[in-house]
Order: C-alpha cells, then sequence, then structure tokens
C-alpha cells in the first residue's frame, strides 16, 4: 500500500526541488528588461548623435536658409550653398509616384484574394507576392535603370535617362506585397458573421467588401499604407541607381531628382571629407528625414484610430 | 401572454393540419443537399405558411440550421455544397437563374445565431440595407431607422444614442438591433437561425414577445434547440433528424400527441 505514488506527493516533492526555479522566474523579468533596453538605447543613440552633429552644421549654415534656398550645391568650391528643398521634393515626388503604384494594385490585390479567390488560389498566389518582397532593393534599382526606364523612353521622349518616373513606378512594384499581404491580413479578420450579415440584407459582394469589410478593416489597411510610405521614403538603393544625382529643384518627374536618403550615400561614399559643412549636412538630411517618418507615422496612428471601427 | 407558459402541454386548437387557404410562403419539394459526399438533407419536403411562425426542432447535426441556410441560399457561401429538388418562394424557384440571390435575401431576411451588428453606429447598421438599396434621402432613412427600431422594441432603449457603436449594446439588445436590421428593408419572410441561443434568459423573454408580434405583419421560419421554446411560440413545427423531415405538423399536435415515436422522444427529452 505504500509504494503506489500519489500524484499530490509528486507535486509537493517537485516543489522543494524547484527553489533554483524560483529563483530564476524572479530573475528573469530583469534579464527580460535589460534585453529589451538595448532597442530603446539604441534609438536614444541614433537620435542624440543625430541631434549633436546637426546642431554643429546649423552652427555653419542658417536654418531659415536650409529650408527656404532652392540651390543645392554642398560640394562647390566656390560658393556652397546648402538647401534640403531638392531633397524634399525628390523624396515626395518618387514616393508619390511609388504610391500611386502599389496602394491601388495592393488594394485591389489585397481585395481579390480576401473576398473572390478561393482558398486555393489565395494558397497559390500568396507566397507568390511575397517573393517580389524577398528581390533585393539593388535588383529592383538596376531593373529600373536598364529595363523600365528604355521602356518608358519610348512612350515619353523627353525622359532623362536617369529620372524620378521609373524609379517611383519600380519602387512602387516593390511594395505591393507590403500593402497587399498587411491589407489583406485587415480584411481578412474581419469576422465572417459581420459579411454574412451583410449578404443575408440582399448585399451584392463588391457591397459587402466596400461598405463593410473595408471600413471594418480601414486601420488595417492605412497601416499598410503608411508602413508602404515609410518604406518608400526611406528606400535608398532604387533611386541611387536610377534617379541620378541632381539636385534640381523642380516638380518635373521626368528629370534626374536626388532623393534624401541617395544624397547620403553619394556624401558617405567619400566626396565630402570628415569634418567639412558638406559632411555635416549628412546629418542635417538624416535628422530631416527620421522627422518627417516620425510624423509620417504619427499622422497614420491619428488616421487610423479616427476611422477605426472596433469589433 | 398566456404563449409564455412553460408548459408544453399546450391547448389543443381546433383547426387540424387540412388548412385550405393559407398562402404558401415557401414550398420545399425533394430537396437534398450534400456538403461533400456527407448527404446533409435527404428529401425534404415542407410548406410553409404566411403570418405562421414554423419552428424547425432536432438535435445537434440534424440539418436545422442547414436547412434554414438553405432557404436564402446562405448555405452556398459553403465550398462543396451540391443541392438538387426545388424551394419554391412564392411560386418562384430560388435556384431559377432568373431569381438573383440579392434579390430574394432582400425579401427573406435573416437572424443569426449570434448577434452580428456592423462596427457602426446604430443608425448606419439599420440604414444599411436601405442604403445599399439606393436610398439615399434622409428624412426617410431617419423614418425607417425609428420605424424598424419601433418593430423590434428597442427604440425606446436607443433612441437617444443612435450615434453610438452598437457594439455598446448588450448582447440581447444587439439581437433586437439585428432583428431590426433586418426589418429596415421591408422583408416578406424572417429566418432565424436559434436567434436566442446566445442570449440570457430575460433577454430570450423579449425576443420571443417580439417574435409573437411580428408575425402579425411577417412570416417567420426558426431554428430552435429549445423546445420549450417551439411550444411557445410557434404555430407549425417540424422535427428533423439526421437531415431528414421525421415529422411536421401543428405545434400542439407535436408537442401533444405526436405519431413518430422518434419525435415523442425527442421532445420527452429521451434523447437529444
Amino acid at each position: 500500500m505504500g509504494k503506489t505514488v500519489s500524484v499530490k506527493d509528486l507535486i509537493r516533492n517537485k516543489d522543494k526541488k524547484n527553489k533554483l526555479m524560483l529563483k530564476a522566474e524572479r530573475t528573469i523579468p530583469f534579464i527580460l528588461f535589460a534585453l529589451a533596453s538595448i532597442s530603446i538605447l539604441t534609438t536614444v543613440g541614433i537620435v542624440s548623435t543625430l541631434l549633436y552633429e546637426t546642431f554643429l552644421f546649423f552652427r555653419e549654415v542658417s536654418i531659415i536658409e536650409f529650408f527656404t534656398n532652392t540651390n543645392m550645391k554642398p560640394l562647390s568650391r566656390v560658393e556652397p550653398s546648402f538647401s534640403i528643398l531638392p531633397l524634399l521634393t525628390g523624396t515626395i515626388l518618387i514616393s508619390l509616384v511609388a504610391m500611386l503604384v502599389a496602394i491601388p494594385i495592393g488594394l485591389t490585390t489585397a481585395i481579390y484574394l480576401s473576398e473572390y479567390a478561393s482558398e486555393s488560389v489565395r494558397k497559390a498566389v500568396k507566397p507568390i507576392i511575397e517573393v517580389l518582397a524577398g528581390i533585393p532593393t539593388i535588383v529592383y534599382g538596376f531593373f529600373a535603370f536598364t529595363f523600365v526606364t528604355p521602356i518608358l523612353r519610348e512612350f515619353i521622349p523627353a525622359l532623362q535617362s536617369t529620372n524620378a518616373l521609373s524609379p517611383g513606378i519600380v519602387m512602387g512594384i516593390m511594395i505591393i506585397p507590403l500593402v497587399a499581404s498587411l491589407s489583406e491580413d485587415a480584411m481578412n479578420s474581419v469576422p465572417k458573421a459581420m459579411r454574412e450579415g451583410a449578404l443575408a440584407l440582399g448585399a451584392t459582394k463588391l457591397e459587402v467588401t466596400l461598405r463593410v469589410v473595408i471600413p471594418a478593416a480601414i486601420s488595417g489597411i492605412i497601416a499598410s499604407f503608411v508602413l508602404g510610405i515609410s518604406r518608400a521614403i526611406g528606400e535608398t538603393m532604387i533611386v541611387t541607381i536610377a534617379s541620378g544625382s541632381s539636385k534640381n529643384f523642380t516638380f518635373d518627374i521626368t528629370q534626374s531628382m536626388q532623393t534624401m536618403t541617395a544624397y547620403i550615400v553619394e556624401v558617405t561614399s567619400g566626396d565630402a571629407g570628415a569634418g567639412t559643412t558638406a559632411y555635416y549636412s549628412l546629418y542635417a538630411v538624416a535628422f530631416a528625414l527620421f522627422i518627417f517618418t516620425l510624423l509620417m507615422n504619427m499622422f497614420a496612428g491619428h488616421i487610423s484610430r479616427k476611422y477605426r471601427e472596433a469589433y | 401572454m398566456s404563449s409564455l407558459s412553460i408548459s408544453t402541454e399546450l391547448p389543443l386548437k381546433k383547426e387540424t393540419t387540412e388548412q385550405v387557404n393559407k398562402t404558401v410562403v415557401y414550398d420545399t419539394k425533394n430537396l437534398n443537399l450534400w456538403y461533400g459526399n456527407n448527404h446533409a438533407l435527404k428529401n425534404i419536403n415542407l410548406p410553409m405558411y404566411k403570418n405562421e411562425v414554423t419552428a424547425i426542432i432536432g438535435p445537434s447535426g440534424c440539418g436545422k440550421s442547414t436547412y434554414i441556410k438553405t432557404l436564402n441560399r446562405m448555405v452556398e457561401l459553403v465550398q462543396n455544397v451540391r443541392i438538387s429538388g426545388e424551394i419554391l418562394y412564392r411560386e418562384k424557384n430560388i435556384f431559377d437563374k432568373e431569381f438573383r440571390v440579392e434579390e430574394l435575401r432582400t425579401r427573406v431576411g435573416m437572424v443569426f445565431q449570434k448577434p452580428n451588428p456592423f462596427p457602426k453606429t446604430i443608425f448606419d447598421n439599420i440604414a444599411y440595407g436601405p442604403r445599399i438599396h439606393g436610398i439615399k434621402d434622409k428624412k426617410i432613412l431617419k423614418e425607417i431607422v425609428e420605424k424598424s427600431l419601433r418593430g423590434a422594441a428597442i427604440w425606446e432603449e436607443v433612441k437617444d444614442r443612435l450615434h453610438e457603436n452598437a457594439y455598446g449594446l448588450s448582447g440581447g439588445q444587439q439581437q433586437r438591433l439585428c432583428i431590426a436590421r433586418c426589418l429596415a428593408v421591408e422583408p416578406d419572410v424572417i429566418l432565424m437561425d436559434e436567434p436566442t441561443s446566445a442570449l440570457d434568459p430575460k433577454s430570450t423573454l423579449k425576443v420571443e414577445e417580439l417574435i409573437q408580434e411580428l408575425k402579425e405583419n411577417y412570416s417567420i421560419i426558426i431554428v430552435t434547440h429549445n423546445m420549450q421554446q417551439a411550444a411557445r411560440i410557434s404555430d407549425k413545427t417540424a422535427f428533423f433528424l439526421n437531415g431528414e423531415v421525421i415529422e411536421y405538423d401543428d405545434t400542439d399536435i407535436i408537442f401533444s400527441t405526436p405519431s413518430d415515436k422518434r419525435t415523442e422522444d425527442y421532445i420527452t427529452g429521451r434523447f437529444g
């Protein structure tokens, strides 16, 4: 009789051995906290470096001039001048072209996959779309420069060999999977019961999609757009290769333009010596880029909260 | 309300099943349905009448939900469904190519097991149906919303919060809101798939009272797990078992003198 072991005893005996486990249980939160702080510390480090070097830059160049002047000649020996406007218009215009491609195509793809495609089609198509996301950006840049630009020049003879249009389009193609995949996830997580409710009222599939599913998923959809925009603003390789390095202040997308990111590449790749004004300008531009994406994300957060239909 | 008595022994009505001059709203003829290889509905024949409450009872998996979803063709949202036979709605076969499914669903409303309001305001929930059918005039929409909410006996509770999100309502209120949403397109028939199974007893009572009132203007077909509920609110009851209709008769008869042994076993709680 004494040989039968009760579960109760087993559990109690194990408890005694587990003092060590208890100690570990108490220390684990600290370890987790320490690891989690790495990313916070990195952010703080980056921001403070940016701030400091930007401060140094603005001791030499007036901040008003930086934002109002339209001449960007950082390496001119005669009369260097610094202005972020050409880079800002370059970034905004190319991102705009990219989003004009990515949003309509990405969203319709998401609608098709989530509302119309059969399960088997969706399972086949989704991985293929996601392959697009895995292509290195240098390949996209090359594709824009050697393939898309020549084709576009057949239709638009005025197009320069490096221009804003072609990298914009290719960047849009690159962002499609991001928009499609995230929007599709958002739409897919709208409960089926809601679609049924609308269908049972005599709604067509399109009416269900446009008036029930999309409004219910809107915060996720907007989040996908914003991630797409942030991606476009931060994208470097495609524009470095295909949009050239001219720092003209222009709104003509057939011309060569430089984005903020491409400018940083150009300056860091050795044209400006450390400690020169041109070198510090890099930080000012990087800081502007940082603020730009930050504002973008905050704006998106606001929009998606405002239009959110919580279910 | 006398019809709310819990007893299943309702006094026998004088009329029998052989009523002649009632309008048939739904007539199911030789209906068979398969999910893949699973023969879910077997040779169903059921006439259903205007301004009556028809209850469909039976144990889980007997096909009662499948059947009610076939009546407005919602069942076709499931993949691999195959249907043979016909269902006549007001003498038109609902599977006919000429009969648009959206038209059918506009005339035949549905209330689901779990309340499924849209994540919109109370007003927009009710106005959704009229809006998709092209009604844009704000004044008319307002009237429809009030009328529908009154019709579903929820107006007094929500009239001051029409522009708040419907998800702030309690479960029972949400279900009555869904009934109101369905009334807003002025249907002819209302299908209810276990409309009170997710509700507490008090809300259930309210919905049952509402069904009694709605009967004046609508024909109602209700699937229920709750036999007392069927006894309390329905005029006719169909007993489903393993995809077949075992018995279909006046509710009084089904609950007092069923002719099939299996019906009797089920309603007396011997299985199910």
